[in-house]
């Protein structure tokens, strides 16, 4: 025994009737255990360390960043400062005063010749053009003439310039616009727009889109997750039951193609799936179709739900064949052996041991393919694009990155939503990927 | 936006680090379209210049728009040098201020000794770039598949006397166009028409008499493959990509040059590139009369100069004149447009909003 163990069984004798335990050194035991647990927590802590960090650097961070773009544009107010504060307090009655209208002919001739990233003129343009359709010209081509007026009245020579400035709806949007958060982004990304009032009404049904591509998205995952159930279901039984020498080839059967590169097993869907491909080929080879009604099986609906069911069949004939895997065979022997049918062990003995497998699995395709982008960049063609291809277009060509962000955002709620309900009806314990 | 700055920081704290060693090597990045056209560059522009200054030329490839310029000065780790650009994308990126500008008087005069901003076309050059080529978006067919081919626009909506599929480019741009010059409008009141949400629904409505039998393509290099591949029985594709299938592989294509849309492309250069200097030198030097010239001898692109014309011979070492296969050529401008920068400049996003919800119906 070590003198601090004696130590402290004389302090736990000695305080049995008085007060707290003492350790040997005199420290109350509680503090002294307290003190060594947190050094293990922080330990313990330690280790993690580094994984918090890149979740924050590499999670939650983007998705802050995204989530604070898609309601915050400070465009308007960088570009004219002055404008932004004198037109704040502006009850939206008619036209401005004509103060307002001298502040901002003074900010759009200093604005002009500004050329500092994201101050210019250009930059506030295309941001009201985002509202106000066609106005921006109307930006660009005033900004060349305000530094010609020196003096008042501002109004009279503004409408000189263009008679769209006389509009009560622009300079509402200019109100709305210089203000450094908005909600417009979000109002864009559900089809939904500020009208001349600036009340909030639904967009032109011509250019409806986010919405309906939406549930366009959720429908086709739930379809091709369903798919890939049906394909996978079989597979992962007979992976899991077939004796080792033929279940290891069929085994390479499925992860040859998963270890083969994204954009190859696209590219081979092209080539099977096109119209002058293998197998509108062999179709017309064997005298199914003729010669001038070759199916369009590619660039369209069809061709997306084809090809990424292909490629996310693995992540759900994997963990549907782990579960399967660690199911005895015996089970179902026995049920047999007491008189059950073939159909029911299997519906009540073997189908509900595999429900963790089928849970893992549908919710890792559903998740995968609600964002799915390449795929159906490829082989989309017209009516198979998502929702993740119209966030990459706003990133990437028009460079509005608010309404990206903002239909990223409802993306992320979208799936969280679907996991929370997943949650409810089966439970996330139940998951079992292996 | 406190994260923006502390990753642009870094960024540049990164670009100093490497931005050492970049400047003595001297460096260029060059980005353009690639493919045939980055190809004609490269014998007209990058190899006369390596072998003349020594300057080490790295090409990139992209397909157009400005996200990634406005990402990269956005950043303040600008790695592009120099960027060919369509004129619409050089004008916004030009007013959102993410481009340097380009004093014209430094440009080089004419071979001839006019002075560069007489010797450039009208409208060709701009506060922040130069143009130095004139293209085309047109229309071709196989020929060895239809014998009797489609003369004009109309033709090419009409698919009861042309069956079979058509390739067009996915996006508003220059679709609008074609269909409303192919249901009568005359080329020069296409844009007044389109100006008005008649004129639109117009151009949509004719869209919608093909809209089945459409194959979208988004690279210039995907058009004259989906030709050959029998993919489709004619397609829109950019005229240079379609010549040198013709006059490089011996494909049957024909061009109907009828109702084309010409823009032009031109050089920019990145606010704060790395080699500004040297993105500068080089623009002067491949806008010049020869190389300008040299280039057209690769691909059916016009010379943005006019001494450059009298200069463009014959394709590559093949008995093939070039001048009748330039967008330019009268006789290939007879029912044509130029595209109006500051109409998609206004009406891009919402159009491309429209006919996104269009494709997707």
């Amino acid at each position: 025994m070590s003198d601090a163990a004696m130590g402290m069984n004389q302090a736990a004798n000695s305080g049995a009737s008085s007060g707290p335990l003492i350790a040997a050194d005199g420290i109350p035991l509680k503090q002294k255990l307290a003190k060594t647990t947190r050094r293990m927590k922080i330990q313990a802590f330690m280790l993690t360390v580094p994984l918090v960090l890149f979740l924050l650097v590499s999670f939650v961070l983007p998705i802050g960043q995204m989530l604070y773009r898609s309601v915050h544009n400070p465009t308007g107010s960088n570009v004219m400062p002055n404008f932004a504060v004198a037109i704040k307090d502006w009850d939206g009655q008619g036209l401005p005063s004509e103060e307002i209208f001298e502040v901002f002919v003074k900010d759009m001739t200093a604005a002009k010749k500004n050329r500092e990233v994201g101050k210019t003129i250009g930059n506030l343009a295309t941001r009201v053009n985002y509202e106000i359709p066609g106005s921006r010209s109307l930006f660009t081509k005033t900004a060349r003439k305000t530094k010609n007026i020196t003096e008042g009245p501002y109004k009279e020579a503004l409408f000189a310039i263009d008679k769209r400035w006389d509009s009560p709806q622009l300079w509402l949007t200019l109100q709305r616009v210089t203000n450094d958060y908005t909600i417009a982004f979000y109002l864009a990304a559900t089809d939904r727009k500020f009208d001349e009032k600036g009340n909030i009404v639904l967009a032109d049904e011509l250019y409806q889109i986010y919405l309906p591509i939406l549930w366009k998205t959720i429908w086709l995952s739930a379809l091709i997750t369903g798919l890939c159930f049906i394909i996978a279901y079989p597979v992962a039984y007979l992976l899991s039951t077939l004796p080792l020498r033929t279940s290891n080839l069929l085994m390479i059967l499925v992860l040859l193609p998963f270890w083969t590169s994204l954009l190859v097993r696209t590219s081979a869907w092209i080539a099977m799936l096109q119209t002058e491909g293998i197998i509108n080929n062999v179709f017309v080879y064997l005298g199914f179709i003729s010669d001038e009604n070759r199916i369009q099986m590619i660039y369209n609906m069809t061709g997306t739900v084809i090809s990424m069911v292909h490629i996310l069949l693995p992540f759900m004939i994997l963990p549907l064949y782990s579960v399967m895997k660690t199911i005895p065979p015996s089970y179902m022997r026995a049920a047999r052996s007491m008189g059950a049918s073939g159909t029911y062990a299997f519906t009540k003995v073997y189908f509900p041991q595999t429900i963790p497998g089928i849970a893992a699995g549908t919710l890792l395709v559903f998740i995968l393919a609600i964002g799915y982008y390449i795929t159906p960049a490829l082989v989309g063609g017209s009516d198979g694009l998502l929702i993740s291809n119209l966030i990459a277009d706003h990133i990437k060509k028009t460079l509005n990155w608010s309404l990206g962000a903002a239909l990223g955002t409802i993306l992320l709620v979208v799936v969280l939503i679907f996991y929370w309900l997943y949650n409810k009806l089966v439970g996330v314990d139940n998951l079992k990927f292996g | 936006m406190k994260l923006t700055k502390l990753l642009a920081s870094t960024a540049i704290g990164a670009a100093v680090a490497f931005g050492a060693s970049a400047a003595s090597a001297k460096e260029l990045t060059v980005v353009s379209w690639g493919g045939a056209y980055t190809k004609s560059q490269v014998e007209a522009y990058h190899k006369p210049y390596i072998a003349k200054t020594g300057v080490k030329i790295k090409s990139e490839d992209y397909n157009g728009g400005i996200a990634e310029i406005k990402a990269q000065v956005e950043a303040g780790n600008v790695t592009w040098d120099i960027v060919d650009v369509e004129l619409s994308d050089a004008i916004r990126a030009c007013d959102e201020g993410l481009l340097e500008t380009i004093d014209h008087s430094a440009l080089p005069a004419g071979a001839d000794g006019t002075p560069a901003k007489d010797d450039f076309l009208a409208g060709t050059l701009y506060d922040c770039a130069v143009a130095n080529i004139v293209w085309s978006t047109i229309f071709a067919y196989d020929s060895s598949k239809m014998a009797n081919g489609p003369k004009t626009m109309a033709d090419f909506f009409d698919v009861a006397k042309f069956p079979g599929k058509r390739g067009l480019r996915k996006g508003a741009k220059v679709n609008l166009e074609f269909a409303l010059i192919a249901d009568g409008v005359a080329a020069k009141d296409v844009y007044g028409v389109l100006a008005t949400p008649e004129g639109v629904d117009r151009a949509f409505k004719k869209l919608d008499t093909i809209k089945k039998d459409v194959v979208w393509w988004e690279a210039g290099a995907q058009p004259p493959q989906m030709l050959a591949d029998g993919e489709v029985a004619m397609t829109t594709a950019y005229n240079g990509r379609i010549f040198n299938a013709v006059a490089g592989e011996g494909k049957p294509f024909e061009i109907v040059w009828d109702g084309q849309v010409w823009d032009l492309d031109l050089w920019v250069i990145p606010k704060g590139a790395k080699n500004k200097d040297t993105a500068m030198d080089f623009l002067k030097f491949s806008t010049a009369t020869e190389q300008l010239a040299k280039q057209a001898s690769y691909i059916s692109y016009g010379p943005a100069r006019k001494s450059s014309a009298p200069l463009v011979g014959k394709y590559d070492g093949k008995d093939i004149d070039m001048g009748p296969q330039m967008p330019t050529n009268p006789a290939n401008l007879a029912n044509a447009v130029q595209n109006n920068f500051e109409f998609w400049a206004d009406n891009a996003d919402q159009l491309n909003e429209r006919f996104n919800a269009w494709l997707a119906k």
